[in-house]
């Protein structure tokens, strides 16, 4: 299945929000030096993994819905939540998306189809599928995208959920963002397929579905690949794995650390525990949303001009998530416990 | 009224729900591998399914069509099974409702049997309850009579919350009275099984019926035992308990976990806070022996609560009694 690739308007749009991400996540890590103390816990950052969030939320249609890990800043933002109402969820503050319940690991936006986060690895990949069994009986046509790690796909909840996916033929496709590195582990480490030269998408073959890997960092090949993913899901072929290589620009996520000490975002693994600071700068190098901006602007799909237009008024709408998120008031203790139990 | 076994009693709950409400999914492993399967019969391939032997993605599946709409009730045999998935049974299910500040639903059912004290020996006989009861999110019935089997798990399919149905293996072939046409029992109302002035013996499960036949020899003595059962530990009614202590005055909690996983452990803490002025006598629990339960037969009934025990402990409540 071959998927028409996206028109100017759409690239300037995916270009858009690829930096509306950048942005927002730029902005919760720098809340950390600018703000201190007003982010708590652990945060995690999708920078280097715009584009192939993007690129697959491209096909995202009403009714369709959309799960992911703890790393979440990145999908609602796409799927069109207000970031006063994420960085407000992530400050802690009444007017978060989640009431202050939830924070950073947790963003939840039900009304833009974005379904729900675990911060258990390869937990939440069981739930998509749940979802997409809902989907399938619906027989609407609607999809369900499953974002997770590939740390996930060492967890029983990913072969299992790949399983009954494939046998049910569960209008599901999942979306394996490998960044390289479980935490501090690089992936050659904790997994055969990688060890043995191999992709990790070839996991798939094990449960009789499409894998395939793609480099996560064109927003395009994004697009093509996930898209004729989603396009077999919503016809009632059944699940793929897309396994999307990204590098993964900051560290896993900012330090942990008991309260009192500040908390900061370090330098990332391959330096600060494997010392191989070629391989960071590569990649730095590489960056999917410079890359992008290059690619539109030496296509002429977008000016010089208009890009740096783009890039001002997308910093303006995430300072201002900051500045609402600031002023917003903590939530009423009682808030504690209420939705308990619905 | 009709007079059906325990297990066809749940079923006949499940029908129920399914029938009136096309959201209800049903579904695990071992089950609905024909056309002739009854639940499958009624309601088809996409509300009925087999699975493999995956809890872990079983639980997670049913947490995921029920934040999409639906009302899955997950079959898991036996309540150990869940240990293998205990973190979508506790990390999972009962979080995402307060995580996301109150914009998702959960409702499923775990059904799942439990202390099969039949010679199962250590793995597939364990009284699990309290582990479940103190997760918030999370609601957690225990029937013991066919009736409340019925009611209790439509119930559980209509409430909107992750509930926990842990029905008691020795139960199983155990006939009773099951009202006929729709039957619903509200979570949170314990139910006085047998009145009585001189003490309260409160039991869930089996360890109900182990409770009465207590109070039937105690009443041989002159000694009349209120039996409660809370037939939900999550929501419990304390109330019930706390009222049936103020007229009692002497309180014995039966439970067939081992000694420190007891459901009466927790009971016996809420009383001595809030009903400590009513109590003439220390709370005595009857639990298991702390022990995994072992195979062989007189082993096994040595370990696990019996009439025996219980008339005991009242025996000892009511010593010196003015």
């Amino acid at each position: 299945m071959s998927v028409q690739a996206p028109n100017a308007e759409r690239q300037v749009w995916i270009y858009t929000q690829m930096l509306r991400i950048r942005e927002f996540e730029e902005r919760v890590k720098r809340s950390f030096t600018d703000h201190p103390g007003v982010i708590r816990g652990h945060t995690h950052l999708a920078d280097g993994a715009e584009a192939s969030i993007v690129g697959s939320l491209s096909h995202f249609r009403q009714g369709d819905a959309a799960l992911a890990t703890y790393r979440c800043h990145g999908y609602p933002l796409v799927l069109g939540s207000d970031p006063k109402a994420m960085m407000a969820e992530i400050y802690g503050r009444a007017d978060g998306l989640c009431k202050g319940l939830g924070g950073s690991m947790h963003l939840t936006d039900v009304k833009h189809g974005f379904l729900g986060t675990s911060g258990i690895v390869g937990a939440g990949i069981p739930h998509a599928a749940g979802a997409a069994w809902a989907a399938q009986i619906r027989k609407k046509g609607e999809v369900v995208f499953s974002f997770f790690g590939d740390g996930a796909s060492k967890q029983g909840a990913f072969h299992e959920t790949l399983n009954i996916a494939s046998l049910w033929k569960l209008p599901v496709v999942f979306v394996m963002e490998n960044n390289g590195y479980n935490v501090v582990t690089t992936t050659a480490q904790e997994d055969a397929n990688a060890a043995a030269g191999e992709p990790l998408a070839i996991k798939a073959k094990a449960y009789s579905m499409p894998g395939v890997t793609i480099d996560g960092g064109d927003p395009l090949a994004v697009f093509a690949t996930v898209g004729a993913a989603i396009e077999r899901a919503r016809s009632g072929g059944g699940p793929t794995l897309v396994e999307s290589k990204i590098y993964r620009l900051s560290a896993h996520g900012n330090i942990i650390a008991p309260p009192g000490v500040p908390l900061h975002y370090p330098e990332h693994e391959a330096i600060a525990v494997f010392g191989r600071r070629e391989e960071y700068e590569a990649a730095l190098r590489g960056d999917p949303v410079p890359r992008f901006r290059g690619t539109l602007v030496k296509s002429g799909v977008l000016s010089s001009g208009k890009a740096d237009e783009i890039a001002a008024q997308v910093a303006k709408e995430m300072q201002a998530a900051v500045d609402f998120a600031l002023k917003s008031p903590f939530p009423k203790l009682e808030s504690a416990l209420e939705d308990v139990y619905a | 009224m009709a007079q059906l076994p325990f297990i066809a009693a749940i079923d006949a709950g499940i029908h129920q729900e399914m029938r009136r409400d096309p959201s209800v999914l049903y579904f695990g492993q071992n089950m609905a591998t024909t056309e002739n399967h009854e639940f499958v019969a009624a309601y088809g391939h996409d509300r009925v399914r087999v699975t493999p032997i995956s809890e872990t993605a079983e639980i997670g599946i049913a947490i995921g069509a029920a934040m999409a709409g639906l009302r899955p009730v997950v079959e898991l045999y036996m309540a150990e099974f869940m240990l293998v998935a205990m973190d979508q049974v506790v990390n999972e299910a009962p979080r995402f409702r307060y995580m996301s500040g109150g914009q998702v639903k959960v409702p499923l059912v775990l059904k799942a049997g439990f202390g099969f004290t039949a010679g199962w020996a250590g793995q597939h006989t364990g009284s699990l309850t309290a582990l479940f009861m103190g997760v918030p999110g999370l609601k957690v019935v225990v029937p013991s009579t066919a009736a409340d089997a019925k009611g209790l798990m439509a119930t559980a399919i209509r409430d909107d919350n992750p509930v926990v149905f842990l029905h008691h293996y020795l139960l199983t072939l155990e006939p009773g009275e099951v009202p006929d046409g729709e039957h619903l029992v509200p979570f949170g109302k314990a139910e006085v099984r047998r009145s009585g002035g001189d003490v309260t013996i409160v039991a869930t499960g089996w360890m109900v019926h182990r409770a009465l036949d207590a109070a039937t020899t105690l009443a041989g003595e002159g000694i009349q035992a209120e039996v409660i059962d809370p037939r939900t530990v999550a929501p419990l009614d304390l109330d019930t308990i706390l009222k049936s202590v103020a007229k009692t005055g002497r309180l014995v909690l039966v439970d067939q976990a081992p000694r420190h996983a007891t459901v009466a452990g927790i009971i016996a803490g809420d009383v001595a806070e809030h009903g400590f002025s009513l109590l003439k006598a220390p709370i005595v629990q009857v639990t298991a022996r702390d022990t995994t339960v072992p195979y062989s037969e007189p082993l096994e009934a040595y370990v696990i609560p019996d009439e025996e025990r219980i008339v005991a402990a009242v025996r000892g409540v009511l010593k010196g009694r003015r």
